[in-house]
């Protein structure tokens, strides 16, 4: 049998290329029309005088249909959760239902100014507090903010609130412990909160070790940042006794709510000790991720922390209309202009809707049955180095099929000739070679079927034609690529061909 | 519940293949006593047309059908439809950061071409793969020209959007960051001899172009004296179709623009896209995503994300910044608006754009409005000072179905009854004939 028989999902098929939008355009070709103007034209060289633009900026000239047929040829060079199971660990990549869609852009919405009067806002300001009532109920917190635009950007935000109210009680602190299997972004987020990292070792279940961390507690650290479930897909068992050292010492449990797909309907971070989290839109209520953006971040916190909330936030004003409130004297500030993402808040909220209490509380089901059916078929295919419990992704290493010189890198290179976008490669830091396992909830039977599959192909490559997968992919418009030269002689702008020859 | 694909039969199975009696077992590892056993308090499971009914009756309590003059960092032009229908592709919109680049070659293709299309625009000769929005990116440019300088703080003008200097404050705050202002003179333009006396050891000088009033800085003479000194220029951009008619800033150092007017809806705010673009010297201290070119192993063109060892994928607590992610989909709406309009549309529409608004000063004064900061030019936003309170005015104009400019007294009191007011290539003549005897109250 040869190997492209093994290949159930993916076929070859016709894939057009498409060069850059530059090389089609020509001068005169146009691909919009402007309403004639109804006031007298304008001389821009006596309005503006020296700060006219001389020289038009070199944009594409193109006509209509070569717009979309430009931008539909590339798109099919993408893979995506629509295309089939997109399995990268710690993103939660689910199904983004079409009507969150229709629901961001009725008129209204879509066009709302966000400085247009409280009270022709009434309907925004509806949505903002519907879906924040909601998060505190999902988190157990008490209080919200929707303002951060990502999960890194709640993180910062969480962390300043966790400064801010050290300081008001008069020392801001000066540390942040992360443990060795946290999110890239969390460490980078303490440092631009002005507090210095330390590392807090995992144990060997890849949860906090208590015992470590009681020695480590001290009163110059500010907070413990916790992802929970950890980035193994582990739920920290100990999460109150956690909590309960780091308040003894007078510091806070920080959640990253990353992975908070694996808990919602099941547990109430609030309710067991986590003192302030941020969620991610994007992962756990299926706003789009639109190829690395736009996200959310929302950071809810307990009452402790209100004061310290960004501003403006959301309150009942007299007469029973809702507006904003600005004054707060102890906020941390603005952390981003306006009032947060509001089109995904909206997404957010038409999820939460369209799932209710019962629909929230299969999903979380779905998603932990489902990674844990993909361990259970894959396990002893791949080394698993954390026997402990999974929840909502499981993370396999490269052990095995390294005797045969493949890494992680190399089979998930391979995954993508099979039809499958490949697990996350990098991480978590503390698994060396990790396969990083996320299926979620929207994968039926049959996709994990045949994703299984796919796993033990590979495998099997593995030990008998070890070629395949380390020049893998195949199949796509085009094959692995240099990134070493990428980043060694940086192109990071298209010119035209005579002015690049010239230099 | 209609998103998930499993049959009641297809989750037995399951778990029995897994070896557990129940879904409950694999929760055994939150205890018993901080699990959750009763339904969550939110809103029960709706049918699609019930959300759909819900959302429209928001929609239509939200000012539906009101003509705006409002800008103040958001501007109101026309989306062409195409927009939509390219970034409502599920190749598009249902994938992730592009960490795959053999299957993701489409995200990375539009971005290197948004890169392109900024770096024409702004002059500059890179950009990023974009950023949260503008305020964002203009407190991260402010970090860069620190690290660029080795210098601490920076100089603000006060004819910076009232926003994105609160952001910079709140990251400032916690950073060691002093922050200097900078008032405006009579013509709305940045006061130079007080910038020349503010200025003394800082790392950057932050303005923006136009500026809060609309006013188009003097970027050349406010580079000069900043360069002289040491220090970096870092100009923001919240109006970007400006740039179709107005002198790119090529003395900047760092241009920090806000993408929205491209092609992105109003959305109450959000999402929008920032931008960072710079001189190629400093490509190694830009924050967030960069996208380049490169070739396969067969020597075919390709595109990667590349210099990522800048930022907290590798250096984590070394890292330049904390922004994880770009804002991909709204970069590639502004791609496709920018293409749409192409190099002589890009003109037109801006130059659409000054007219309106010229007008609209015009029959402002006209009228007998006063029109401050008349000295400097202007691009599609004007400040008007009445002698009624401009709520007042606005509140009438609620009357007729339009929104009136925004009101500058909650950020500069100084200024008395003033409103700055934005007039674009969606405001007819008729809405600014009809305005003008309200204004001149």
């Amino acid at each position: 049998m040869s190997i492209n028989d093994k290949i159930k999902k993916a076929t070859t098929h016709v894939i057009q290329n498409e060069g850059l939008i530059f090389e089609k355009s020509s001068p005169g070709k146009k691909g919009y029309k402007l309403a004639p103007l109804d006031v007298p034209e304008v001389d821009a060289s006596k309005l503006l005088g020296n700060v006219e633009r001389k020289q038009d900026a070199a944009l594409p000239e193109v006509s209509e249909i070569e717009i979309i047929r430009h931008f539909t040829r590339i798109s099919t060079w993408n893979y995506g959760v629509d295309t089939g199971l997109y399995p990268l660990g710690s993103c939660t990549m689910k199904y983004n239902a079409r009507v969150n869609e229709v629901a961001a852009r009725r008129e209204g919405l879509a066009n709302a100014h966000p400085y247009q009067p409280e009270k022709l806002s009434q309907g925004a300001l509806k949505i903002l507090k519907l879906l924040s009532d909601c998060l505190i109920e999902i988190t157990g917190m008490d209080a919200i903010t929707l303002q951060p635009a990502a999960g890194a950007h709640g993180e910062l935000t969480g962390i300043l609130m966790v400064r801010a109210h050290l300081e008001a009680q008069g020392n801001p602190r000066k540390k942040i412990l992360i443990p060795d299997s946290a999110h890239g972004t969390n460490p980078a987020t303490a440092a631009i909160a002005g507090y210095a990292v330390e590392n807090l070792k995992s144990n060997d279940k890849g949860m906090v070790d208590l015992a470590a961390l009681e020695a480590q507690v001290t009163e110059d650290v500010a907070a413990l940042m916790l992802t929970n479930p950890s980035t193994i897909g582990v739920y920290e068992t100990e999460l109150h006794k956690v909590a309960e050292i780091l308040h003894r010492k007078g510091a806070l449990l920080y959640m990253d709510g990353a992975n908070m797909n694996a808990l919602v309907g099941k547990t109430q971070p609030g309710k067991n000790g986590v003192d302030v989290m941020h969620l991610n839109l994007h992962k756990t209520f299926s706003t789009p991720h639109g190829g690395g953006g736009p996200g959310s971040g929302p950071v809810a916190v307990k009452k402790v922390l209100e004061p310290y909330l960004p501003t403006p936030v959301v309150v009942e004003k007299a007469g029973g209309l809702l507006g904003f409130e600005y004054n707060r004297p102890q906020s941390i500030g603005r952390v981003r202009m306006y009032y947060g993402n509001f089109g995904m808040h909206v997404r957010a909220l038409a999820y939460i809707m369209a799932n209710g209490p019962d629909g929230l509380r299969q999903t979380t089901e779905d998603a932990v049955l489902n990674a844990n059916y993909i361990r259970k078929k894959l396990e002893g295919v791949y080394e698993l180095p954390y026997k402990t419990p999974s929840l909502h992704e499981v993370v396999f290493n490269d052990r095995i099929q390294q005797k045969k010189g493949i890494k992680t890198g190399d089979i998930a290179k391979r995954l993508i000739d099979y039809g499958f976008h490949p697990y996350t490669v990098s991480f978590p830091l503390i698994v060396h070679g990790a396969l990083m396992i996320e299926p979620t909830e929207s994968e039926s039977k049959e996709e994990l079927d045949l994703f299984i599959d796919a796993m033990k192909a590979v495998a099997q490559e593995a030990e008998e034609n070890p070629e395949i997968i380390l020049n893998a992919p195949h199949t796509t418009r085009i094959s692995r690529l240099d990134e070493v030269r990428a980043a060694r002689q940086p192109i990071l702008r298209w010119k035209p061909k005579a002015q690049s020859a010239a230099e | 519940m209609r998103y998930l694909p499993k049959s009641p039969s297809d989750r037995e199975q399951m778990l029995r293949e897994i070896g557990v009696k129940s879904i409950d077992d694999l929760f055994a590892p939150i205890p018993p006593n901080a699990r959750l056993t009763t339904d969550l308090k939110i809103p029960r499971q709706m049918a699609e047309s019930e959300i759909l009914d819900y959302f429209r009756q928001r929609g239509d309590e939200n000012g539906k059908g009101y003509a705006s003059f409002l800008g103040a960092g958001a501007y109101n032009h026309y989306r062409p439809v195409v927009i939509d229908s390219l970034i409502s592709r599920g190749e598009f919109f249902t994938a992730y950061t592009p960490y795959q680049a053999e299957i993701a070659q489409g995200t990375l293709q539009a971005i290197f071409e948004f890169q392109t299309m900024i770096c024409e625009l702004t002059g500059m000769e890179v950009a990023n793969a974009s950023m949260y929005d503008g305020s964002t990116a203009a407190t991260e440019a402010v970090m860069m020209a620190e690290r660029i300088t080795g210098k601490t703080g920076c100089v603000v003008a006060r004819s910076v959007h009232p926003e994105y200097r609160e952001v910079l404050a709140t990251y400032g705050k916690y950073q060691g960051m002093p922050i200097a202002n900078v008032g405006f003179g009579e013509n709305g333009r940045v006061n130079l001899d007080e910038l020349d006396k503010t200025l003394t050891n800082q790392a950057c000088v932050l303005i923006q172009s136009p500026n809060f009033f609309g006013t188009i800085e003097d970027v050349a003479a406010i580079a000069d004296l900043a360069h002289k000194k040491g220090a970096l220029v870092a100009v923001a951009i919240a109006e970007a179709v400006s740039l179709g008619i107005v002198r790119p800033p090529v003395e900047a150092d760092i241009v920090a623009m806000e993408a929205q007017s491209f092609g992105v809806p109003l959305g109450f705010g959000g999402p929008y896209a920032g931008v960072i673009a710079t001189k190629e010297k400093f490509v190694r201290q830009i924050p967030g995503r960069l996208v380049g070119e490169t070739v396969d192993k067969n020597g075919k063109r390709g595109f990667v994300l590349t210099l990522s060892t800048r930022e907290q994928h590798i250096r984590r607590e070394k890292a330049t910044s904390n922004i994880c992610t770009n804002q991909a989909l709204i970069a590639l709406m502004a791609t496709i608006f920018m293409t749409i309009y192409g190099r002589e549309g890009m003109r037109e529409l801006a130059k659409q754009n000054l007219a309106k608004a010229a007008y609209a000063a015009d029959a402002f004064k006209k009228a007998g409005a006063k029109v401050l900061f008349d000295g400097a030019p202007r691009f599609n936003e004007f400040v008007v000072q009445s002698k009624a309170d401009p709520y007042a005015i606005n509140e009438a104009l609620i009357q007729q179905k339009i929104i009136g400019g925004f009101v500058l007294k909650k950020f500069y009191p100084e200024l008395g009854n003033t409103a700055v007011w934005c007039v674009t290539e969606m405001n007819s003549r008729e809405q600014i004939d009809a305005v003008a005897k309200e204004v001149s109250r």
